[in-house]
């Protein structure tokens, strides 16, 4: 081997890597042009347990490659061996971060296959925890992305508004993280005495942190910097790589089931979700903190407009042996990432026959990132990712 | 991009001279919300032991333990929780047949065995006991399964008052499933049941829609389930752990749904009966009532040679002569019994043991015997004036009525008794009060204060809803005659029926008076046992316990090997405990007979 050839530096990386015949690049490791490294499964840039296969020439990447399968803790299967009401403790794990579409989900199939009609009251607190559960996934999700440019200041503003959010779910559901409050046939409790009082305490220091935040990412020239024209989706990938939510708004696609497929009371509500057309990181994240307002604003909506009293669940058949007649159904809900939707197929049993959840991670995570990351900087990966709110618990169910 | 991208960042910096707003933990001690789902807590006195907790755990957190020996109605059992499993869900709370299960706000357990975190909640005393915040089950109606019963349709009382039509008209399908699809399966009836049936198994088989499954469950325990499904005391019933929070499941009509979907003629099919096997062994039965056929039932299974040998024309015992129609149609008794008797059990009427063959013989001629007698012998009042001819036996006049004798049925008539033998006789009175006069004037007087009455709480209602008068607490004294007829019932005002040693020692106060009329007296204070049938020197061969009552072992052996007794002589007095001493002695008998075959054994 040349050792003057392996020293030679040619800043000109413009015809890496070449491209052959049949259209793919001709990636040569042994050609000690590219170096190939792993971003995970273990790494703070990655949202949860996933890896990157990336081959970089310099410090950029040429090709990437995916992998999953670090988290698989078999939610779905291990839902088909249990009783209806006990899928609903399980299912909130399908997603550390936001539980609480899970839960809606999977009480809305049951609810559906078994023709059981929710009470009103229930259907509003259904909504309040929901956006609620959005709020405290947004409030460390917008400064989240700066945080993954290094700056972290605004992911610990952040963090403080959530845990009081996190405090008021401990009072209305008994549990921070994993509420367990949305149950087949309705919710578990009315609202306690002084809540709204205090939530709204709690959304006066968020409006602060919302103004706050414009202050300290999006005037902010650094931040401006890395962030725009990072991680450009064309419009026509939009369905092609089946892209959700705010990802979506962001490219000027108005994909928000709220809006478009109204569920729960959401008809009810004034609402508009913002959309913009730039469709990189910037721009995703301005959607996420106008979705953060919107939050804001449909919880204080929801809390004028909810009925004080009232039925809370459904009466159902005894959920010792509960039995859904022959039935498939699909049901989705707006999470912070995106569509959410759940698939459930019952065949008479007590059990359900097959669960699925499809979540905007799995195509995210999967198919889009590796797309987006060719080209882009290896200190950028995990602003890319972070842009695409993916989690990948919910990759693997 | 402008100078503002590079300033506005700076703002930041204001909040410099803000106070911090983390809390230092664990210097500071921060409770649980009021809801919040902690360590758990049981209040063990309340808790049965029902196990439902531990079916709906998903993460088999919850066993059952040992705490204290099984009751009627607790199974001694509590729940134990692995917080290595647990995920505090708290469905163990919100499914709680009792509500004796909760979760307190307490978060922070340090230790440094595992060990520990395995433990008994109220039992293994714990810092959170006390503590009144954390889950409970919420509030207002939120329940995992239904609380109220599906309602019987009965015959309006005046549809029912002259007539011995059956009252009850039993579930349909739909009411059926929906009653038994209130139960969590615990099993606390099965222990309960005197026959130890399995209760849970045939809701189950209702709820599947099985009917000849449920049959084959019944059949297991009960050969006698349309009358059962009728008349049964369930005691079920009463220990249901539904009925903590609800109305106890209606078990007696569900078992009565199942046999009732059956007819006559698919049983044997259904339960496999078609080709017994006989062996060369002979038992003989005396009486055909509960235990009798029983025991004749089981026998007969085993491969034994089974002849019953009844005192009336029919059998059945005290269901056929001593329950009114309306609550047990006979062909509801012809049904179950027809049935056993379809299987190979020979039965001879009109036969009186003592009389017509003795004991001795019956010993001789038979490998085995079991008396399943009954108590048919009725109680005198023993006041004055109740030798006249127009007083009468409650159990007299109800087997009169059954074998379609005349009897006297005056204008007005009292009956002394609380129990459900006098209930009977009082509502067969009325109807047939209401037959003849078109009007029914009758009185019902017992010693029992009305809440401490004997009688199902459903009879006395009924009573009245059908014209008699019933009026509790009151302990007769003379009976006035008049020319040969009765004319009414003297009573004085009764307190208390047992002394603090629970001995019958009845406290009047004899100054407050009060007088019935009535031209006829009928007397339903308690049966008594007639054991002529046994001589006097088999007698000695056969040990007596307090009360006269013979004592037998658990397989209802007596003291002479060969002899078995059962049914209301030895407990009860009701159908399932006569049920369920037929089928052990039958048992019994088997063991006796095989090791008999074996002596050295």
């Amino acid at each position: 081997m040349d050792i003057k050839k392996i020293f030679q530096i040619n800043n000109d990386r413009s015809s890496y890597p070449e491209i052959g015949e049949d259209g793919k690049p001709i990636i040569d490791l042994s050609s000690h042009k590219y170096v190939k490294i792993w971003q995970g499964p273990q790494h703070p840039g990655v949202t949860g347990n996933m890896a990157l296969e990336l081959t970089l020439s310099g410090d950029e990447i040429v090709e990437s490659k995916t992998h999953v399968g670090y988290l698989h803790r078999g939610f779905e299967k291990l839902m088909e061996r249990r009783k209806f009401i006990q899928c609903f403790p399980t299912c909130v794990r399908l997603c550390v971060a936001e539980p609480d579409p899970n839960e809606y989900l999977l009480a809305t199939c049951v609810e559906e296959l078994s023709g059981i009609e929710v009470p009103e009251t229930a259907q509003w607190l259904r909504m309040l925890v929901l956006e609620m559960s959005r709020l405290q996934v947004l409030l460390r999700g917008v400064p989240g992305q700066a945080g993954t440019f290094a700056l972290g200041l605004g992911y610990q503003w952040g963090s403080y508004i959530r845990d009081l959010i996190l405090d008021r779910f401990e009072e209305l559901t008994g549990g921070r993280v994993y509420h367990m409050y949305i149950l087949p046939g309705g919710v578990r409790g009315l609202l306690p005495d002084g809540f709204k009082k205090r939530l709204e305490e709690n959304l006066k220091l968020a409006d602060e942190f919302v103004k706050n935040i414009n202050d300290l990412m999006f005037n902010n020239i650094v931040f401006k910097k890395r962030a725009k024209g990072l991680g450009y989706i064309p419009k026509d990938y939009i369905d092609r790589y089946g892209v959700y939510g705010p990802a979506a708004r962001a490219a000027g696609v108005m994909r928000d089931i709220r809006k478009t497929h109204p569920y729960l009371k959401y008809a009810e509500l004034d609402f508009e979700p913002y959309t913009t057309t730039e469709s990189d990181v910037y721009a995703r994240s301005v959607v996420r903190w106008h979705d953060l307002k919107m939050t804001i604003d449909l919880i204080r909506q929801i809390m004028a407009k909810m009925p004080e009293k009232g039925e809370i669940k459904a009466p159902t058949p005894n959920v010792m042996h509960w039995r859904i007649p022959k039935g498939e159904t699909y049901v989705k809900c707006e999470s912070s990432r995106g569509e959410y939707g759940m698939y459930m197929v019952t065949d008479g049993s007590d059990t359900p026959r097959r669960v699925n959840l499809k979540g905007p991670s799995y195509t995210h995570a999967n198919a889009l990132l590796e797309k987006l990351l060719i080209n882009a900087n290896i200190a950028d990966t995990a602003g890319i990712m972070v842009s695409l709110a993916t989690c990948p618990p919910e990759i693997e169910r | 991009m402008s100078i503002k991208d590079i300033l506005t960042p700076f703002t930041a910096w204001k909040r410099v001279a803000k106070e911090p707003v983390t809390v230092r933990d664990p210097f500071n001690d921060r409770p649980g919300a009021d809801r919040y789902r902690g360590f758990h807590k049981n209040d063990v006195d309340k808790c049965i032991g029902c196990g439902t907790c531990e079916a709906i755990c998903e993460n088999e957190a919850i066993d059952l333990v040992p705490f204290k020996d099984p009751v009627s109605g607790d199974s001694g059992l509590r729940p134990r929780v692995d917080y290595g499993r647990c995920c505090w869900c708290a469905l163990c709370v919100d499914v709680c047949t009792t509500n004796s299960l909760s979760l307190s706000n307490e978060y922070k357990w340090i230790a440094t065995d595992p060990e520990e975190f395995r433990f008994t909640p109220g039992i293994e005393e714990k810092a959170w006991d006390k503590n009144e915040k954390g889950w409970k089950k919420p509030e207002g109606n939120y329940e995992f399964y239904n609380l109220e019963r599906v309602s019987m349709e009965h015959l309006h009382p005046e549809e029912r008052n002259d007539s011995f039509i059956e009252m009850v008209k039993g579930f349909s399908k739909e009411q059926a499933i929906l009653e038994a699809d209130r139960c969590v399966e615990c099993g606390i009836c099965t222990a309960t049941c005197p026959a130890h049936m399995g209760i849970p198994e045939y809701i189950k088989a209702i709820r599947n829609d099985d009917m000849e499954e449920g049959m084959r469950i019944l059949y297991e325990t009960n050969p006698l389930p349309e009358i059962c499904g009728r008349i049964c005391t369930h005691k079920c019933e009463t220990v249901c752990s539904i009925g903590h929070k609800g109305d106890p499941l209606s078990i007696r009509w569900l078992k009565r749904y199942i046999a009732d979907q059956i007819p006559e003629d698919k049983y044997k099919e259904i339960l496999n009966t078609n080709n017994l096997e006989v062996n060369d062994k002979k038992v003989a039965i005396i009486g055909a009532g509960p235990s009798g056929l029983s025991a004749a039932h089981y026998l007969r299974l085993m491969g034994y040679q089974v002849t019953i040998f009844e005192q009336y024309e029919k059998a059945g015992g005290m269901m056929r002569y001593g329950i009114p129609e309306y609550r047990l149609p006979y062909d509801q008794i012809d049904k179950d019994i027809n049935y056993i008797l379809s299987l190979g059990v020979e039965i001879k009427y009109n036969t009186r043991i003592g009389k017509d063959i003795t004991l001795d013989q019956l010993g001789k001629d038979f490998d085995a015997v079991f008396a399943g007698t009954g108590l048919h012998l009725g109680r005198g009042t023993g006041i004055e004036g109740s030798d006249n001819q127009h007083v009468y036996y409650s159990t007299d006049m109800l087997r009169k009525i059954t074998s379609g004798e005349e009897i006297e049925v005056a204008d007005s008539i009292v009956v002394i008794g609380g129990g459900n033998v006098a209930m009977d006789i009082t509502r067969s009175l009325a109807r047939l009060q209401m037959q003849k006069f078109d009007k029914v004037n009758i009185i019902t007087t017992s010693l029992e204060t009305e809440e401490n009455m004997p009688a199902d709480r459903e009879e006395v209602v009924e009573s009245r809803e059908e014209g008699a008068t019933v009026y509790p607490g009151w302990a007769p004294q003379s009976i006035e005659i008049k020319d040969g007829i009765p004319q009414g019932l003297h009573v004085v005002k009764c307190n208390s029926l047992f002394d603090e040693t629970g001995r019958f020692n009845p406290q009047c106060e004899m100054d407050v008076k009060n007088y019935y009329p009535g031209h006829m007296i009928v007397q339903s204070i308690g049966q008594g046992i007639d054991i002529s049938y046994i001589s006097e020197e088999f007698k000695e061969n056969i040990k007596f316990g307090p009360r006269g009552r013979v004592e037998t072992d658990e397989y209802f052996q007596t003291g002479v090997k060969w002899f078995f007794m059962g049914g209301d002589i030895i407990q009860g007095p009701d159908v399932i405990h006569g049920i369920a001493n037929g089928h052990k002695a039958a048992v019994g008998i088997d063991r006796y007979l095989r090791e008999s075959d074996f002596p050295n054994n």
